[in-house]
């Protein structure tokens, strides 16, 4: 069992972050390295990734959307409650180099991915601009944080409620114009967002790396469930990634892939739902 | 030659009763009941008690055949287990899915003319008899020699380690990558064949006899072997099986509603989504569905279709009926439930809808021409002889591979050429000093007895090493 040690809700309850006891997790995880976790006997294992490691206190930190059922259920565990099953470190490592100066572009809850990745990148030496975005303000999350971790923080909300107005996109090609020394990009969010800055960063010929987030089972290389065409080529996200070369990945191919379950998993939350509300009733 | 009068009545192969096709193909109940002991009974009277037994040689790990169904035909069926379990540590497994007609039926002597006596159900009835009454006195353990061994992968043969060296006195911990033990046992056979609880209750008694399990860890990732080293074990057993999935390379791999049976498998047996929403991950329901190859995970797959709600499940091979390589039962029984099967059939093409997933593919017919190296008459195609087929899943379960996750980040693990370990055919020795191996991940997807053989050997190789030196 895992314990949660400490909760926190975000983004008007709908990001939560749990530190959880996993001592020999928390000693081995560098950044980019995700888990898979199982909340009860009948639950489904559910990768994320880790935003933050504490190997002296011996916890991780998970960072989490809640989107369907399996993160439902996770928001419902309290501080002192207990996962069943938590399984990692997975996937591989963040690249990390000093290289100079380099951009990070986080959307949605993929800016609680990219925190260890900004802070990681600051402590090698690099310069780090860092955009982070969100729907609205009230759904932006780890502002501080992450102006802590980079050396200048953009801030965008696509309705313009905080910040600068408009896609993260829009302010990277600012900084893009602005820096033509960039030597990296890393993006992580949705997967039109990766897809978009992807292709942004090709025409100014910076590399980029994206973490990808496909359906997953074991996470060890055994299903092939997690597959995605990058370069033309099969690659297994849980063992060869989850991090790849976001100028050569197939984004339509997985976006289309994560709606595998869509109809299932639909019907899955309303009878969620529905149970939940009976059960408030009582 | 006429029978002679007044011979006494030949007894017939006593059948076990199951689940009638139409009903069980739409359950997961498990198929057979198993034999009531007034039929093993009788079944064991068939046995001619040979002096040499030809059954025996052909059982991987030598059970004494003929001296448990002796025992059976008194009605000793404690003794019986007892019998059994000196070479066979899973016979409630084993009895279910060894394949016997290669193996200790297969030799036996009165299937020469008649049908062989039924070795598989016989043991499967001792075992399931002892796991009811539990009557049988357990195996005592050696005084504790201080050894600590690991043990990475509780398939069969990780299994058959751990309970070899905690009777020799060592102490043995498994270490597991998924959150539950068995291996393919777990997440590979569908419970309508090898019920999970057998499995569960086998552990269960490793667990009562000392041994440590820990789930939950990828060994490669969530600790290396150098480190289990450090942490003070003085050897390494490796049975981690051959989990890497083949997919196929032919346009339209990725739409959805096409993948891997390892994949299927899992989610329906380890994860339990055939009863979802109850249990909360999900599985593809095809009402059409396509399953690629020709072994039992094939016929696994396209039974457990029609028990997730198929209307129609169909198998197509590339090969022909005789090269079917799954257990006789099992194509018996696919057969029995309504599965079709395409023989000499291959894969072309898949074909998607605008929301990319699969609706159909293309099938070349073969017909079987000259031998190749397997000596297996190898399928070729016949010119301009294609045809469509409509389908919204497709099971691919054509082989399984080495997973390069432990091997590659192993330092001095040699490796054959397919990424499989290799390991001194005889004690399971590996190219490492202090490392064993066997299994699935050795000789390439196999058997479960034959994981469970090579784990014996390697047990009496590893206990050598503790007490004397590698
Ligand atoms: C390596 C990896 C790391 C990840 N890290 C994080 C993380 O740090 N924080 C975080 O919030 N999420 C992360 N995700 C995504 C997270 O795993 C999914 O959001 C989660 O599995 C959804 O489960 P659910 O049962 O709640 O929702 P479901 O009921 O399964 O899905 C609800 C909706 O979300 C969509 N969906 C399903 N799976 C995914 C997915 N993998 N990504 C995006 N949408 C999906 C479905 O199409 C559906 O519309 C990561 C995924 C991977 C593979
Ligand atoms: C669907 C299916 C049906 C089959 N039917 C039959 C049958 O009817 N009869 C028969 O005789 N054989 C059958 N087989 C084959 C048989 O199951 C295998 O040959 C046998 O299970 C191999 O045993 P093993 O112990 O080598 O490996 P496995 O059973 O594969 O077990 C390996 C274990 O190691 C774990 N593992 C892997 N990597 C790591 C790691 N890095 N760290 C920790 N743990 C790890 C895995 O999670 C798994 O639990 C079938 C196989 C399948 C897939
Ligand atoms: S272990 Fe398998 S091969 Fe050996 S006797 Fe039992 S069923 Fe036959
Ligand atoms: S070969 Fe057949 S008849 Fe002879 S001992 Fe074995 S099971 Fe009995
Ligand atoms: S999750 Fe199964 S292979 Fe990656």
């Amino acid at each position: 069992m895992f314990k949660i040690v400490n909760r926190k809700e975000m983004a008007q309850g709908t990001v939560i972050l749990n530190e959880i006891e996993a001592p020999l997790i928390a000693n081995k995880a560098k950044p980019g390295q995700f888990v898979i976790l199982k909340a009860d006997e009948t639950g489904e294992r559910i990768p994320l990734t880790m935003a933050n490691t504490n190997p002296e206190k011996g916890t991780i930190t998970i960072i989490y959307m809640v989107v369907g059922k399996s993160t439902a259920r996770f928001k419902t565990l309290k501080v002192g409650d207990s996962y069943m099953d938590v399984i990692g470190p997975l996937g591989k490592a963040t690249d990390i180099e000093k290289v100079g100066k380099v951009v990070c572009v986080g959307g949605g809850t993929g800016v609680a991915v990219m925190h260890p990745i900004t802070r990681a990148n600051k402590l090698i030496g690099n310069d780090v601009t860092c955009i982070i975005g969100a729907k609205t303000k009230d759904l932006l999350i780890l502002e501080d944080e992450m102006r802590a971790a980079s050396h200048r923080l953009i801030v965008c909300t696509d309705d313009g409620s905080y910040g600068k107005p408009g896609f993260v996109t829009e302010a990277l090609k600012e900084v893009l114009e602005a820096n033509k020394d960039i030597k990296m990009c890393y993006a992580i969010g949705p997967v039109p967002m990766m897809k978009f800055v992807s292709k942004m960063t090709k025409e100014y010929n910076v590399p980029t790396i994206v973490s990808l987030n496909p359906i997953m089972v074991d996470g060890t290389g055994m299903c092939g469930g997690c597959r995605v065409t990058v370069g033309g080529e099969t690659k297994f996200a849980c063992v060869d990634g989850p991090e790849f070369d976001g100028h050569k990945v197939d984004y339509d191919e997985l976006f289309s892939r994560l709606a595998s379950y869509f109809e299932d998993e639909k019907k899955c939350m309303e009878e969620y739902c529905k149970l939940a509300e009976a059960a408030a009733k009582l | 030659m006429a029978e002679k009068p007044g011979k006494k009545e030949k007894i017939p192969r006593q059948s076990m009763p199951e689940q009638k096709p139409d009903v069980r193909a739409r359950n997961f109940e498990e198929v057979p009941f198993g034999l009531p002991s007034e039929a093993a009974i009788l079944e064991a009277q068939r046995c001619l008690q040979c002096k040499s037994p030809a059954c025996v040689e052909g059982c991987p790990v030598g059970v004494d055949i003929p001296g448990f169904i002796a025992l059976v035909r008194e009605g000793k069926f404690t003794d019986a287990i007892s019998k059994i379990w000196e070479m066979n540590a899973l016979p409630a497994v084993c009895g279910r899915v060894c394949p016997q007609e290669l193996q200790c039926e297969g030799k036996c002597i009165v299937g020469k003319k008649d049908q062989p006596v039924a070795i598989g159900n016989l043991e499967r009835f001792v075992a399931d008899y002892e796991r009811k009454n539990r009557l049988a006195p357990m195996p005592k353990k050696a005084a504790r020699t201080g050894k600590k061994v690991a043990v990475v992968g509780s398939g069969p043969s990780g299994l058959t380690v751990a309970g070899d060296l905690i009777l020799k006195g060592h102490e043995v911990s498994i270490f597991e990558a998924f959150h539950k033990p068995g291996g393919v046992l777990v997440y590979g056979i569908p419970e309508f064949r090898l019920p999970k609880e057998i499995v569960f209750s086998e552990v269960e008694g490793l667990e009562r006899q000392g041994v440590h399990l820990e789930c939950n860890q990828v060994v490669g990732r969530s600790v290396s072997l150098d480190e289990l080293f450090a942490q003070g074990f003085d050897a390494i057993y490796l049975g981690v099986g051959a989990g890497l999935p083949t997919l196929l390379d032919v346009p339209g791999k990725n739409l959805i509603g096409i993948m891997s049976a390892n994949e299927y498998l899992t989610r329906s047996n380890l994860m339990k989504a055939y009863r979802f929403p109850e249990y909360d991950t999900p599985i593809i329901r095809g009402k059409n569905v396509v399953t690629l190859g020709g072994g039992n995970v094939a016929m696994d797959s396209a039974r457990t279709a029609l028990r997730l709600g198929a209307d129609v499940s169909r198998i197509v091979y590339r090969r022909s009926r005789a090269e079917l390589p799954a257990r006789a039962a099992e194509v018996h029984h696919a057969e029995e439930e309504g599965v079709e099967f395409h023989f000499l059939a291959a894969p072309l093409e898949f074909k998607g809808n605008e929301k990319g997933r699969v609706i159909g593919m293309k099938v070349q017919q073969m017909e079987l021409g000259e031998p190749d190296a397997s000596g297996r008459r190898r399928p070729v195609p016949v010119e301009g002889n294609v045809y469509d087929l409509e389908c919204d899943l497709v099971i691919i379960a054509v082989g399984a591979g080495a997973n390069p996750l432990l091997t590659k980040s192993t330092e001095g693990l040699q490796l054959n050429k397919w990424g499989y370990i290799v390991a001194d055919p005889v004690t399971g020795k590996t190219s490492k000093k202090g490392v064993w191996a066997g299994g699935d991940i050795v000789t390439g997807a196999a058997t479960v007895i034959l994981a469970m053989g090579a784990g014996r050997q390697a047990a009496d190789s590893i206990h050598d090493y503790l007490m004397r030196g590698w």
